[in-house]
């Protein structure tokens, strides 16, 4: 299928809020599942012929499960705080891309079934029919959210539209309308163990190449280990940490760290994603069942940490959810079987799971790293606020450490660090424009628009500034940046992961080789 | 007692048993349905206390409105308060005989009426034309402003015009609800449009967008500490779940450990 022809949105000087386009973004949404994905999740293969029934059967339970959803339909009032603060609205102009026109679209329907007031005067408080006209729409829109959370930011309530668009979704692959991408990376990531359907020669292949590579570059043994039993640490990172660009050069910076740490580490064949599209869709049960195999590979290597490697919404899902959803973590109660079969092998003196970016900050914190930060003297480096790590998560256990400690870990590398404008980082970041389960080419026009706010913050900071480097800690914003900075005049290799810098600045001891040598040489005396 | 004395006291009753049993029922279903995941959003508490006070902050100030939009947060902030404190001034018809001296406090505080009813008015011309809040609108949204500018003008006619109505009579007529001891009330036509106007409110409190006074309270994103990996966060459905080991996937994948 050809893509659609659209235009490039303009970076203007300063964001205006545009004039409403209804319908503009109207369309089939992203290329829709098939059987061969559906069923092994547990969904209809197409859209089931009672799906009404099914649809509003399954609103009821949702909202039965969920406080957030009963509760954030209840409550908006229609202030329009957020109307100006989705970037796919600022993108795109099309009026049901603001946050609370997108959550009307389920709640209308709500209202219409399951309210007095929308069951006996649908028109007076704006409750809808649910019919297929409706479906299509929630399919479309629904996919134009990258579930980044900025609006529940400026809610005056806290209404997280993300919350919302992951149960619509749930709905939909209910029915059997369900997304090819995330349905089907999912089948990978639940029989294969990552996103990619890499099987596990392929992942010691790939790592082996990675080694011979990092020991030519830097002449130093840096080991990448997989399925490595009884090492300290498992570290679980994004698939696209395995071979996409600028990511594996994020990999090769973990690997640098733990070498010069001198702690043993692992990653597992079994458990080799970090991402977990389980929430994208917004399904506690696939999700949990990601996570369970990353349980399942702590429990069998027996380490006694969790890390994660850089990626935004794997951080979420690993911070907020992993302790709740597979007991990695602390404090389960000592009844908890399940998660203290668990709590008991891993180590209470570090926090479980830990962020990568924790773990090298911790290092730099305690002087166990030396860095030349000359080497990154050609870079003026930006930090793009990944929106799952900065709305979702904490690093650190200082508040707002998720923001403090990359931009710390950044500086200790290199010298020249600027950040954008503040109305568009930290807890109000924009969006890269490809979160969400939106990393699709089928989604390239609002992925395009979606990414016009933060590519219009970096524009200025690189007229500016000089910017020339964007760092990220998130697999999803380095792939969305390098598909789209060239669309906004910009070098698409500027995208960085932070560990690339601390790649390029680290200073490695060679010792370990030394004394291997040493050794084989009085071997052979002695012989 | 008149007829239309006797009306009024039975909308009141009869509204104010809709409020207390629809919001009953209301507060309990969001007091009972879980929420199985850790979701709070940033700039997120780390401790109970930090979110006791961000939910002080949030429905004091109207923290995260300050940082989304002044235009709503003052007309937003001036309704509310002005609101808070006609409210207030209004216990005084319900309390039998001579009022604690605490109140003689907010008596000067009439001209609360004004800050409310612009404040309505303010935000009532931002729905009609800012075109993204026109956009968002239902019939119902412009009826609820309307409403309470109703109520705030009456009240306003009463206390700032020569249109007074006999307040000793109000007084016998609110304390007589509270007390069952019921009197008659003061027929102006402004006195009973407002009065009537205020039973609707109560009446539709609980089947309309005026759920956000509780919903805030319960809302997961601001009343959740951030310690998710320190304390594991599970609902009773998802443990039964865990227990059982109830995920049914397809056999490759529903698998448990």
């Amino acid at each position: 299928m050809a893509a659609k022809e659209f235009d490039i949105p303009k970076l203007p000087t300063y964001i205006e809020i545009p004039e409403l386009n209804p319908g503009i973004m109207d369309g089939d949404g992203p290329f829709k599942s098939v059987e061969e994905f559906q069923t092994p999740l547990g969904f209809p293969g197409e859209k089931v012929d009672n799906w009404k029934e099914v649809a509003i059967e399954k609103m009821g339970d949702l909202k039965s499960k969920y406080r957030s959803v009963q509760v954030f339909l209840d409550s908006c009032v229609k202030c329009g705080a957020c109307t100006d603060k989705c970037h796919y609205f600022l993108g795109s102009s099309d009026p049901k891309n603001m946050p609370v026109a997108r959550q009307d679209l389920f709640r209308s329907v709500y209202r219409r079934y399951f309210t007095f007031a929308g069951k006996h005067f649908p028109k007076l408080v704006g409750a809808k029919d649910l019919d297929d006209e409706m479906i299509d729409d929630w399919y479309n829109y629904f996919h134009q959210c990258s579930q980044c959370r900025r609006c529940s930011v400026f809610c005056p309530y806290g209404i997280d539209t993300a919350e919302i668009s992951m149960a619509a979704r749930e709905v939909l692959d209910t029915i059997g309308v369900g997304q090819k991408y995330c349905n089907q990376i999912l089948g990978k990531a639940l029989t294969v163990g990552n996103n990619l359907g890499l099987p596990e020669p392929a992942l010691r292949d790939t790592l082996l190449d990675l080694e011979e590579e990092v020991e030519e570059d830097f002449g130093a043994p840096v080991k990448y280990p997989l399925d490595q039993k009884g090492a300290e640490i498992l570290l679980i990172t994004p698939s696209a940490d395995f071979f996409a660009e600028p990511h594996i050069d994020g990999l090769i910076g973990y690997g640098k760290v733990f070498y010069q740490d001198g702690v043993s580490w692992t990653m597992s064949s079994y458990a080799s994603e970090g991402a977990n599209f389980g929430m994208f869709i917004g399904s506690y049960d696939i999700m949990r069942k990601a996570s369970l195999r990353i349980r399942k590979a702590a429990l069998d290597l027996e380490v006694s940490r969790v890390m994660v490697g850089e990626c935004g919404h794997a951080w979420r899902v690993a911070y907020s959810f992993w302790n709740t959803l597979s007991g990695v973590g602390a404090g389960a109660q000592s009844s908890d079987e399940h998660a203290m079969k668990l709590q008991k092998q891993l180590d209470d003196r570090y926090p479980q799971p830990q962020h990568i970016i924790e773990y090298t900050h911790d290092l730099i914190q305690r002087g166990k790293l030396n860095f030349d930060k000359s080497e990154n003297d050609d870079r003026t480096v930006t930090f793009h606020d990944s929106c799952n790590v900065a709305r979702a998560t904490n690093m650190g256990g200082i508040e707002g450490g998720q923001f403090i400690l990359p931009r710390e870990v950044i500086k200790a590398v290199c010298n020249n660090f600027v950040d954008m404008e503040r109305s568009t980082i930290k807890e109000s970041t924009f969006c890269c424009g490809g979160g969400g389960g939106l990393l699709t080419d089928d989604l390239m026009e609002i992925r395009v628009k979606g990414a016009m706010p933060r590519m219009q913050a970096l524009k200025e900071v690189e007229k500016n500034e000089g910017v020339n480097t964007l760092a990220a800690i998130c697999a999803i914003c380095k792939s969305q940046f390098s598909k789209v900075l060239p669309k906004f005049d910009f070098d698409p290799y500027m995208i960085v992961s932070v560990h690339q810098l601390v790649s390029a600045a680290i200073i490695l001891d060679k010792p370990q080789t030394d004394i291997n040598d040493a050794d084989e040489a009085e071997v052979v005396e002695t012989e | 007692m008149s007829t239309i004395s006797i009306i009024f006291t039975a909308l009141f009753y009869i509204s104010l048993f809709i409020f207390i049993v629809g919001m009953g029922r209301k507060i309990y279903q969001f007091s009972i349905t879980p929420a199985p995941l850790k979701i709070p959003t940033a700039p997120t508490p780390l401790t109970q206390t930090g979110v006791v006070f961000r939910m002080i902050r949030e429905v004091t100030l109207f923290e995260s409105l300050f940082r989304s939009n002044k235009w709503i947060w003052l007309f937003g902030f001036l309704f509310h308060f002005g609101l808070l404190l006609v409210l207030v001034r209004h216990l005084r018809y319900f309390i039998p005989g001579d009022l604690p001296e605490i109140f003689l406090l907010i008596q000067p505080f009439k001209y609360a009426a004004f800050a409310m009813v612009i404040g309505l008015a303010g935000l009532l011309v931002r729905r009609i034309f800012v075109s993204r809040i026109r956009y968002i609108s239902a019939p119902s949204d412009y009826l609820m402003l309307l409403m309470l500018i109703i109520i705030g003008v009456s009240g306003v006619v009463m206390t700032f015009t020569n249109n007074h109505t006999d307040v000793m009579m109000v007084k016998e007529f609110a304390t007589g609800l509270v007390t069952f001891n019921w009197a008659n009330l003061p027929t102006e036509t402004h006195f009973l449009v407002h009065l009537f106007l205020v039973f609707v409110l109560l009446a539709i409190f609980p089947i309309s967008k005026l759920l956000h006074v509780p919903g805030i309270f319960f809302s997961p994103t601001r009343n959740q500490v951030d310690n998710a990996r320190k304390k594991r966060h599970i609902s009773p459905w998802a443990l039964k779940q865990e227990k059982e080991h109830a995920v049914r996937l397809d056999q490759t994948l529903g698998k448990d450990e």
